[in-house]
């Protein structure tokens, strides 16, 4: 027949609902981790801490800044102050809520920052190749070569105390370390035939990073980056507890990890309740990023 | 059913490219094709002393339109370098390579359009696609990039996965990881297809699929050309599928050609004495013709300090001392046939022994 009706161009072309469409990378990697216990339960752990830390200053059952000189180091279970108070007769458990802020923001801020520089940075030195991958890596080398705590402590010394500064210097310390993963995915997946069929398509370096490359390497590198927030967290505590990073009476949990150190033959369970909650967080981030790295694996 | 009807159908933004020199023109002429690797280690001890891996070492030969160019050759002979280099996924040293007629990256035919014209299907079908993309989004990304509208790009898509013979309804939407073997082949080959290339490189297209399966694809192959006025360009270490397909066949050995002829030629009477030995290293189905002792023995030379002269000669049966000190070229020998052979040039100092390089048995395919 020659003729061609309407109906028969229709059905040439079925409409999109006839198509069997797959899951989705990001749909598979959402379903497993929701099929995975641990991974779950260390979320929900995360999710609790967030919202108790946004929500602190309209949960605090007392004041956190108010001192007292008559109920210093109370123990657990004093009434009124069910986590005890501190070396200035403050209420700990409001402190503590109130410190999740400070604390869960320096885990997760800088990483974030880092995350996006150094994935930029890592994914142009691994694709570009050549002189340009060695100009950026090389550099990235030398900050590389201090460990990272040293750097993070002579940076924020040099820059002063204070929030802003040793944010900044944690972004840094970050970023070689998940540039240098960057990099390193990015190389492989540009040696991969995939992306030399792309090249071979007459496809531009820029539409061939866009389409091929971020969404193969996106995934290793935010992983590896997740389980940098503990070490963040760690690392931002210890400036405080050094005097780097938050300052008095703000309550973050390094700082008061820092002041209760003092009561540790005194009231040692006190004192080691900050430590307590960064080391819950930090293994509940780990145990997260672990199931997220095992859910993103394919087949 | 509808979906197996679908045809290609130019697109007003993609326009087919017309064939410019007519059909006596070589499609693809290739000059002095050179590509020389320098090696990592060596390249800290000064200009000097730099080590370099000669792939491909200077080759000249012609594909004509609508035939099937097989290209053999043991491992690490430069057959994949040379198909890279066709590509232009890797850079040249030397040479230079004319597109009917016209000169690869000059203002005539610039690389992109080049590209349109000249697709490659890789060896490995899995890693060959983005596995965080659907196939038709592989396939449609092609015209997508050449400036066609995504709805038409996806179209396209679809058309050629029927054509492939992937039913569009229950293929389009997966994933490389939910396809088998020789449906991701096809899947290749339609992607390859996307641009309406007139030049496919298949760089062992087909050596990693079941005997079945690979039947299959090279009858797809052959469907193909015939419909589409392909001219294939075949890459492969299996020497009966290159029988098969080809038209003609082109041996390197060590980065150089060192034969080339018809197939029928070529696999009848094999001029080159690597060829010669090639063909015999094949088994054989017939339990009286064994082959009882190894025709070609030992690895290729090291091609990062070939042997001088003629590079086979350390392996060569009938090789003369003439053998290591003069390079053969590459000369006509009756019907379109060339072969670097110093036995076969006039006038090189090689004595013919009277029997000449005939082979003492017939070859058995």
């Amino acid at each position: 027949m020659l003729v061609t009706s309407p109906d028969a161009a229709a059905a040439a072309t079925p409409p999109d609902a006839a198509y069997v469409r797959s899951r989705g990378h990001a749909a598979n990697v959402v379903r497993k981790l929701l099929r995975n216990p641990i991974a779950m339960g260390a979320a929900a752990v995360i999710l609790l801490l967030i919202v108790v830390a946004v929500a602190a200053p309209w949960l605090t059952p007392a004041d956190p800044f108010e001192t007292s000189m008559f109920h210093r180091l109370s123990p657990i279970g004093t009434p009124g102050s069910p986590l005890g108070t501190d070396e200035l007769g403050r209420d700990l458990l409001s402190r503590l809520m109130l410190g999740g802020r400070l604390s869960l923001f320096m885990g997760i801020v800088p990483v974030l920052l880092a995350f996006f520089i150094a994935s930029a940075l890592g994914i142009l030195a691994g694709y570009a190749g050549g002189l340009t991958n060695s100009a950026i890596m090389r550099t990235i080398d030398v900050l590389y070569a201090f460990p990272s705590v040293l750097l993070a402590i002579a940076l924020s010394g040099a820059l002063g105390a204070g929030i802003v500064n040793a944010l900044t210097s944690l972004t840094v310390v970050f970023i070689p370390q998940i540039a240098r993963v960057a990099e390193s995915v990015t190389t492989q997946v540009r040696r991969s035939d995939y992306v030399d069929a792309a090249r071979a398509s007459g496809a531009s370096p820029f539409a061939i990073v866009r389409v091929h490359v971020l969404g193969n390497v996106i995934g290793p590198i935010f992983v590896y980056a997740t389980s940098l927030i503990s070490v963040s967290m760690i690392l931002a505590s210890g400036l405080s507890f050094l005097g780097l990073g938050v300052t008095p009476p703000q309550p973050e949990w390094g700082l008061m990890l820092n002041t209760l150190r003092t009561a540790i033959y005194v009231q040692p369970a006190l004192a080691a309740l900050p430590g307590v909650l960064i080391f819950i967080t930090s293994i509940a981030f780990n145990l997260f990023s672990d199931g997220l790295r095992a859910a993103m694996e394919v087949k | 059913m509808a979906d197996t009807e679908a045809t290609t159908t130019p697109h007003p933004l993609l326009p087919s490219l017309p064939d410019l020199g007519g059909p006596r023109q070589p499609l693809l002429t290739v000059r002095g094709l050179s590509r020389h690797f320098a090696l990592k280690s060596a390249a800290w001890f000064g200009a000097g002393g730099r080590a370099v891996v000669r792939a491909v070492d200077g080759i000249d030969f012609d594909i004509l339109k609508r035939e099937t160019l097989g290209v053999v050759g043991e491992s690490g002979c430069g057959k994949s370098t040379t198909a890279r280099l066709l590509m232009q996924l890797i850079e040249p040293d030397q040479g230079e390579l004319v597109f009917d007629g016209q000169t690869v990256g000059s203002r005539s035919l610039p690389l992109r359009e080049y590209r349109r014209q000249v697709q490659m299907v890789f060896q490995d079908s899995y890693a060959s696609l983005n596995p965080r993309m659907t196939i038709e989004d592989s396939i449609a990304f092609g015209p997508r990039v050449h400036g066609l509208p995504a709805r038409a790009a996806t179209t396209r898509a679809r058309d050629l996965l029927a054509r492939v013979g992937l039913e569009p309804a229950r293929f389009a939407g997966r994933y490389p990881h939910e396809l088998s073997g020789g449906q991701r082949q096809r899947v290749n080959i339609a992607r390859a297809l996307a641009l309406e290339p007139r030049l496919l490189i298949l760089d062992e297209a087909v050596s990693a699929l079941d005997k079945s399966v690979e039947a299959q694809v090279l009858n797809l192959l052959q469907d193909l050309q015939r419909e589409f006025d392909l001219t294939y360009l075949f890459i492969s270490h299996d020497l009966d599928v290159v029988r098969y397909i080809s038209d003609r066949v082109l041996v390197m050995y060590l980065g150089q050609l060192i034969e080339i002829g018809s197939a029928q030629r070529l696999f009848d009477q094999p001029l080159h004495p690597y060829t010669q030995a090639l063909l015999q290293s094949r088994p054989s189905t017939d339990p009286n013709h064994r082959t009882e002792s190894a025709p070609l023995a030992g690895d290729p030379p090291n091609p990062v300090n070939p042997p001088s002269g003629c590079r086979f000669h350390t392996r060569c049966a009938q090789a003369q001392a003439v053998c290591s000190a003069r390079m053969p070229t590459l000369v006509e020998h009756g019907n379109g046939s060339r072969v670097a052979c110093l036995a076969y040039e006039p006038d090189t100092g090689y004595r013919a022994n009277g029997s000449g390089l005939i082979m003492k048995e017939p070859i058995h395919g």
